[in-house]
């Protein structure tokens, strides 16, 4: 039980680490530059504390179980040889987790502000809220088929840097046709869709893919599956603002 | 204390909501199709527990310490008195006159992205399936730097007005050009360093401060240039995880020639 403790002690002692720059700029802008004292400072220490606590038993869960589930999983997968299932698994993952992404319901709700506000839909309610609902599919459906393309990636040794490099040229073409409007939303939407639960899952899946099928380079091959589901938002969120205009 | 108490417990009971989606595809997936038991289900099951208990005390403890504190730093900063430094405006504000902004964009980028969950996790897995070739502090610290460099650049492109797309297609190109040259193994590794970054800690921090700038300045609109922040976010990693893939490859190259 000590050595345990000891243990659970010295990750604390390493989340307190991470957290320490935080703590530092934050002090610095407020007593250096803001030249202000720091109000509520218990609640504040309160707060720091459940922070680092968090981190630690969010790292030592991850090792025991969001780890070793996608590489059990991924392994059992290649196991049954069904791609089918594979992909259909894949699929769900990516629209499942995404799809009630707080973040992401966030950024829709913002993003159908700006669509009322500028005139391009109706500033109701009702069209708002189906404006928002439109734009979250469209995020959750383009990271569900990101995770797919990025599986048969792995399934058939694809060189990741096309795939990757074709996209972005996409994503310039879109650019140039897509309304103005929704550019700065279509970027941003790349970047909100992967959450702290799916970026260890989606990793072990990748790497115990990899890892489980002959010929494959964890390293090389396991990577690369959250770089699609950054990208491919962005295409389809143009598509979806080219489509409504 | 039983009111801290409550507040864990509908933080938690939030958080596992978020979760119950992937929880079920697993279960489904798990049951239905692969048709066997999880191995080691207790100790699945307890780690998947700590996972939702660390994640909720995690997002409580922000919301208690760090958003208030860190979203009206933004506010502060971007504050028109603030910028013209206590003096009554003579001019209008230049991109110059903004230089504590970029300064606390490029720090709360970098240090943010320290705390980051859901690096830290591809960063251990990176160092384990590299052998330890891949150091997970270094490669967070990379990571971190081009977010600081990230933030701070977009941050300069609220206040000129320039358009978003023509920084995005450059980064673009630089990326390509460094997907020529890096070694090889790095590149899937920095391609997705671009998307975990922005996520718990970072999003809202960074997005107050693109709001408050956006808002400040004449002739920016809150909502179209608030925008677009965490896409530079995204961006800039990559470079600086090829770069420091470049950089140490470099290092032992020149170690093997001296020996």
């Amino acid at each position: 039980m000590n050595q345990q403790l000891l243990v659970f002690f010295k990750a604390f002692l390493g989340s307190f680490k991470d957290l320490l720059p935080i703590i530092l700029v934050i002090a610095f802008f407020q007593f250096v530059v803001l030249q202000q004292t720091m109000p509520n400072i218990g609640e504040i220490f309160v707060g720091l504390v459940l922070v680092v606590l968090g981190l630690t038993f969010f790292i030592y869960g991850l090792e025991m179980s969001l780890f070793p589930i996608g590489e059990s999983m991924a392994q059992a997968f290649a196991k049954k040889g069904s791609i089918w299932w594979l992909l259909t698994f894949a699929f769900c993952l990516g629209f499942g987790t995404t799809v009630a992404e707080p973040s992401l319901i966030a950024v829709a709700k913002e993003a159908a502000n700006v669509a009322a506000t500028g005139g391009i839909i109706e500033a109701t309610d009702a069209s708002q809220a189906s404006y928002a609902n439109g734009l979250r599919y469209t995020v959750a459906f383009s990271v569900g088929l990101a995770i797919v393309i990025g599986v048969l990636r792995i399934l058939r040794a694809w060189p990741i840097q096309y795939l990757i490099l074709g996209g972005y040229v996409l994503v310039v073409i879109m650019t140039i046709f897509a309304p103005q409007w929704i550019i700065g939303i279509a970027y941003d939407s790349g970047g909100v869709t992967t959450s702290t639960i799916t970026v260890p899952l989606v990793t072990a899946l990748g790497v115990g893919l990899a890892s489980s099928i002959k010929g494959r380079n964890p390293m090389i091959d396991g990577f690369g599956l959250i770089a699609f589901a950054s990208l491919t938002p962005m295409i389809f969120v143009m598509i979806y603002g080219m489509v409504l205009s | 204390m039983p009111e801290i108490l409550i507040e864990i417990f509908s933080t938690l009971k939030a958080t596992v909501v978020d979760v119950l989606p992937i929880l079920s595809i697993i279960l489904v997936f798990q049951l239905f199709v692969i048709r066997k038991p999880i191995p080691n289900v207790k100790k699945v099951g307890f780690g998947f527990f700590y996972v939702l208990l660390g994640l909720a005390l995690f997002l409580l403890g922000l919301e208690k310490a760090l958003f208030p504190l860190g979203k009206m730093m933004a506010e502060q900063l971007t504050s028109v008195d603030f910028l013209s430094g206590g003096e009554i405006l003579t001019g209008s504000l230049v991109w110059s006159d903004y230089g504590w902004i970029y300064a606390f964009a490029a720090a709360i980028g970098f240090s943010t992205t320290i705390a980051e969950p859901s690096l830290i996790a591809v960063a251990l897995k990176a160092e384990e399936v590299s052998g330890g070739a891949i150091n997970a502090t270094s490669l967070r610290i990379a990571v971190a730097i081009g977010v600081a460099i990230g933030i701070s650049l977009g941050s300069y492109r609220i206040v000129v007005g320039d358009p978003i797309h023509y920084y995005i297609i450059t980064g673009y190109i630089v990326v390509v050009i460094q997907t020529i040259f890096c070694p090889k193994l790095i590149v899937p590794l920095a391609y997705d360093s671009g998307g975990v970054t922005t996520s718990t800690v970072t999003v809202p921090l960074v997005a107050a401060l693109g709001l408050g700038l956006a808002s400040t300045i004449p002739g920016r609109s809150p909502l179209i240039d608030g925008f677009g922040l965490i896409a530079f976010a995204s961006l800039f990693p990559i470079m600086a995880v090829m770069a420091y893939a470049q950089l140490t490859h470099i290092n032992t190259h020149d170690n093997q020639t001296e020996e």
